[in-house]
């Protein structure tokens, strides 16, 4: 079989423009083969290159004294305390998921789980941030419960619980429903590991699963927008085998911790091309691959396929030259196969034969650092200016009583028991808070630590303000996590927006990073790396602007976790911080006056750091029965959901509170459903009642004792 | 101080829960991996849930011809103790050494989430430290856990007292006459599907599955009948 001819149209077709088609010739000083440009169209595309968001991720706080690995590498990790150390990353699988979503959700929890445990750590909590369209649409049905039960086969059986995030419903996401996987890992601060290959001589070992024909170009794909044409790309999602996954995740600390292999790295996106140019230019070395050695399911592989294939569960490993047969022992007890392919070479170079040809040299690290950067130009939409300056036109008369039955029952405010009930919470026997509240929080073996984490992200918000909404992200994921008693530590992000190449799709995501960078710098959580998602696009326009943050909490004494809803009759409540008029973006408007629109509520980040210093200082006084945070719905659902006490409580709690002095000035509607940030509601026994107040002092008001 | 031999299958994802519950109710824990035939002379095997080799067939259906199955087998049928959690349950039916078979939920979901059961036989091996009726929360978490047996196996099954949890009120898979977990004849096979393992101390919500392990450490005083120790690798009546 010969390699087709490199025309203008297949350029075209491997989503490289004519600039950058310009800027390889230039580098190689030739015309490249095909399989040389099917590496720059997967290394270059967006979703490895981050060509569009660079410059404005580099604005991103990411150091302080808790960091051990920033931005970079396969996950950020976090200090702990005792040497022990945190792993974590959010990752999306959005465009798989929207043309086969049992394949696409379960694949993405695979990818992160396996970014996590190559740097060393052992997986303990997954956590997924889901959107999707309204469920009275069939295919928005069928998209909602095959993304479900694909990361909840994948997880279960890897055996790895899943501790919460979040599922919401807007028109926003119809055709284009966005699937963000998280996954928490620990492990010891001295284990850690990195993708940065050394030691020329070094050998390159393909581990795990065959290579096959499936996923091909899958990083190319989530670079463009969905098109009717998109369901063609069904062969392009990869296929998961958990049971593999989970043989791969214990050879793989297995082999970390022998000692045996020097570097280590999922072939996720771009597969092997990726992983190997990205593990050579970290470690500043060359490689030379034989890819005729690469195990393939199948006879006639080109070299084109081989480097570009997304088969999932493969591991690529960098082994010291003299220790390939204690490798391949590990790899045996883990019925994997480990393949020697290449080795590490000192020229630099990024080499790939075939049958004895050279068929791909590149320079490596320019490569991987010189694909183009692009600053595009950032406008708002004048149309969602008038949005946020509007407000809702028919004013449907309605009691209190019926707009919060109304907003109990809208799919974004309801619980998502249907949805965390198909995880595995408990597995690891670890759980110490599990889905259905704030923040999910797990122990730490024979420590008395726990981690807190939580996913977040109110895209109205966004939407409507895209430097507010961003700041309220970061600030709502700590508030959750500091709910429980945990101080935030840091985060990653998952940034999912439509195309950077529209002005007004740009100015969102530049405004959101903004607000972002911001509270993270207020709130002291830096950010530790991420994903960048563009080109959510569906026929119908670019999906709300969505960007998740995953906060990770250290709880200081895992025993003293706070739940989030109310545990004992006859406890007082408290509202902590202020509420005011600020309806703009609510789930109040949306639900009970059909309009999204308005100036969304403004974080103070002042007022945020000192509700989070007193929910910690709260907790690990040992003062608070609950807390919960009160956003979407404002405080009349967050003392609904106190009241219910939880997904298991089978009676409930009554509830009696007296607003007038807490929202004086405001209308009843205003004091129950504004989403004014900086506010949570606490229950504490009647005789801690006087010590909560005098922490809280005059943040805190008292509501009675009514439970 | 009991000898304890935690089954590890490939796809075993609840080894280590099992291992360190059983140690924290004193035991001497211990691995034992699939491959492996002999089984070290233990007092009690759990075999943990998870999903054995993958489970893509059928829960259970390749982990009954695995090498530690048959040692397995002979140590139950020797009467000796064995416990099967969740995955566990299911190849011990796969596997012949309980009776009935797991299928799929009712309602066709995998199912997470804490669920109350009557423990309704005390004179098993892993139940003996707790109160007939006595009623337990315990965390469940499987997708095939509709226990189904023929009419008159489970008409057996009730006369001879070898239903040994049941579930309260919300019978969460469809199982018929609500079990949750079952014995042999000889009582000293029993497989269950809620994880007590997960429950075993006030941090991960409550205890109420502490005592299945503790059971063994106090079998001492009570030993019945059918009670066995192994000598040099084969099991005698004593």
């Amino acid at each position: 079989m010969t390699d087709p001819q490199i025309t203008p149209e297949l350029v075209h077709e491997h989503n490289l423009t004519s600039d950058e088609y310009a800027r390889i010739v230039a580098m190689l000083g030739r015309t490249p083969t095909f399989p040389e440009l099917g590496i720059f169209s997967a290394l270059w595309s967006e979703h490895c290159s981050y060509k569009h968001s660079r410059p404005i991720l580099k604005t991103f706080p990411t150091t302080g004294p808790q960091v051990v690995q920033g931005p970079g590498e396969n996950a950020g990790v976090l200090r702990l305390p005792n040497g022990w150390a945190v792993a974590f990353k959010i990752e999306s699988h959005n465009h798989p998921s929207a043309v086969e979503p049992y394949q696409g959700a379960a694949t993405g929890a695979g990818g992160i789980l396996r970014d996590v445990f190559t740097m060393g750590a052992r997986p303990v909590a997954l956590l997924n941030s889901l959107r999707f369209g309204p469920l009275d649409e069939a295919r928005n049905r069928y998209l909602f419960a095959g993304v479900v039960r694909g990361i909840g086969d994948y997880g279960n059986c890897v055996g790895v619980p899943t501790l919460g995030g979040e599922v919401d419903f807007a028109p926003g996401y119809s055709g284009n429903p966005l699937v963000n996987a998280m996954c928490v890992g620990v492990l010891k601060e001295k284990d850690l590991i990195k993708a940065a290959a050394h030691g020329v001589g070094n050998i390159l070992l393909a581990v795990g699963s065959s290579t096959g024909r499936d996923g091909i170009h899958g990083a190319s794909f989530a670079s463009e927008e969905l098109t009717h044409e998109s369901e063609q790309r069904r062969p392009q999602v990869q296929v998961g085998d958990p049971f593999t996954e989970k043989l791969l995740l214990e050879a793989s600390l297995e082999l970390i911790a022998s000692g045996h292999i020097v570097a280590i790295q999922d072939m996720g996106a771009a597969g092997l091309t990726s992983s190997s140019a990205e593990m050579a230019a970290r470690g500043g070395v060359g490689v030379e691959i034989d890819l005729s050695k690469v195990p393939t399911r199948e006879p006639g592989m080109t070299p084109y396929e081989i480097l570009l294939s997304e088969s999932q569960e493969r591991m690529l490993v960098v082994a010291r030259r003299d220790r390939i047969k204690e490798v391949q022992a590990i790899a045996t007890k883990w019925e994997l196969t480990a393949t020697p392919i290449g080795k590490l070479t000192g020229d630099g170079m990024y080499r790939c034969t075939w049958q004895g040809k050279v068929v791909v040299e590149i320079p490596g690290q320019k490569l991987v650092d010189d694909a183009p950067v692009y600053y595009p130009d950032a406008k708002e939409d004048p149309r969602i200016a008038e949005l946020r300056a509007a407000s809702p036109t028919h004013h449907a008369p309605r009691t209190p009583t019926d707009a919060l039955l109304q907003l109990l029952d809208a799919p974004s405010v309801a619980s998502k028991k249907w949805v965390f009930e198909q995880y595995d919470s408990t597995v690891q026997a670890s759980t110490v808070i599990p889905p259905g509240g704030d923040a999910g929080v797990v122990r730490v073996r024979h420590e008395d630590f726990g981690i807190a984490v939580k996913t977040d992200c109110n895209s109205r918000y966004v939407r409507l303000d895209p430097y507010e909404g961003g700041k309220a992200t970061v600030a709502e994921s700590a508030r959750n996590v500091a709910c429980t008693g945990a101080r935030p530590l840091g985060i990653t992000d998952c940034l999912n927006f439509g195309s950077p190449e529209r002005p007004a799709v740009f100015y969102q995501f530049r405004e959101a990073c903004r607000g972002i960078a911001d509270a993270c710098r207020a709130l002291g959580t830096p950010v530790t790396g991420g994903n960048v998602s563009f080109y959510n696009e569906s026929p119908t326009g670019a999906v709300d602007p969505t960007p998740v943050v995953g906060m990770i909490g250290l709880l200081a004494r895992a025993d003293r976790a706070v739940p989030s809803h109310a545990r004992a009759s006859g406890d007082a409540v408290f509202v902590l911080g202020e509420t005011r008029a600020e309806l703009g973006g609510s789930a109040y408007w949306e639900v009970c006056h059909d309009f999204t629109g308005g100036q969304p509520p403004r974080v103070n980040l002042e007022d945020e750091k000192r509700l989070i210093d007193l929910l910690v200082t709260g907790a690990e006084r040992g003062l608070f029965r609950s807390a919960h945070d009160c956003s979407h719905g404002g405080l009349g659902v967050a003392l609904a959901e106190v009241a219910m006490g939880g997904p298991y409580q089978e009676s409930g709690f009554g509830l009696d509170v007296d607003l007038t002095a807490h929202g004086a000035r405001l209308a009843a509607h205003e004091v129950l459903f504004s989403e004014s940030h900086g506010r949570a509601v606490v229950t504490c026994s009647p005789e801690r009642a006087g010590p909560v107040q005098a922490l809280a002092g005059r943040i805190a008001r008292h509501l009675s004792r009514a439970l | 101080m009991q000898r304890v031999a935690v089954v590890v299958f490939p796809g075993s994802n609840c080894d280590a829960d099992t291992l360190d519950a059983a140690r924290a109710a004193g035991s001497d824990a211990y691995y034992v991996w699939h491959r492996d035939t002999d089984l070290k002379q233990p007092d009690a095997v759990i075999l943990p849930g998870g999903f054995s080799y993958g489970d893509y067939l059928r829960s259970g259906a390749i982990a009954r011809f695995s090498p530690v199955l048959r040692a397995v087998s002979a140590h139950a049928r020797a009467g000796g103790a064995v416990l099967g959690i969740c995955n566990g349950f299911q190849i011990l039916c796969e596997a012949g050494l309980l009776p009935g078979a797991l299928m799929r939920n009712a309602r066709l979901k995998f199912l997470s989430r804490p669920v109350q059961v009557r423990v309704e036989a005390t004179d098993t091996p892993f139940t003996r430290s707790y109160e007939r009726g006595e009623e337990l929360t315990l965390p469940i978490a499987h997708g095939d856990g509709r226990y189904v047996a023929d009419a008159q196996t489970a008409a057996e099954l009730e006369a001879n007292g070898q239903v040994v949890l049941r579930y309260v009120t919300d019978n969460p898979n469809g199982s018929m006459h609500d079990i949750a977990g079952v014995s042999n004849a000889g009582r000293n096979v029993v497989g269950i599907m809620p994880h007590p393992e997960r429950r075993n101390a006030q941090l991960l919500g409550g205890q109420d599955g502490a005592r299945v392990f503790l059971s063994l450490e106090a079998r001492n005083a009570t030993q019945h009948a059918g009670d066995m120790r192994a000598v040099d690798g084969r099991h005698l009546r004593v």
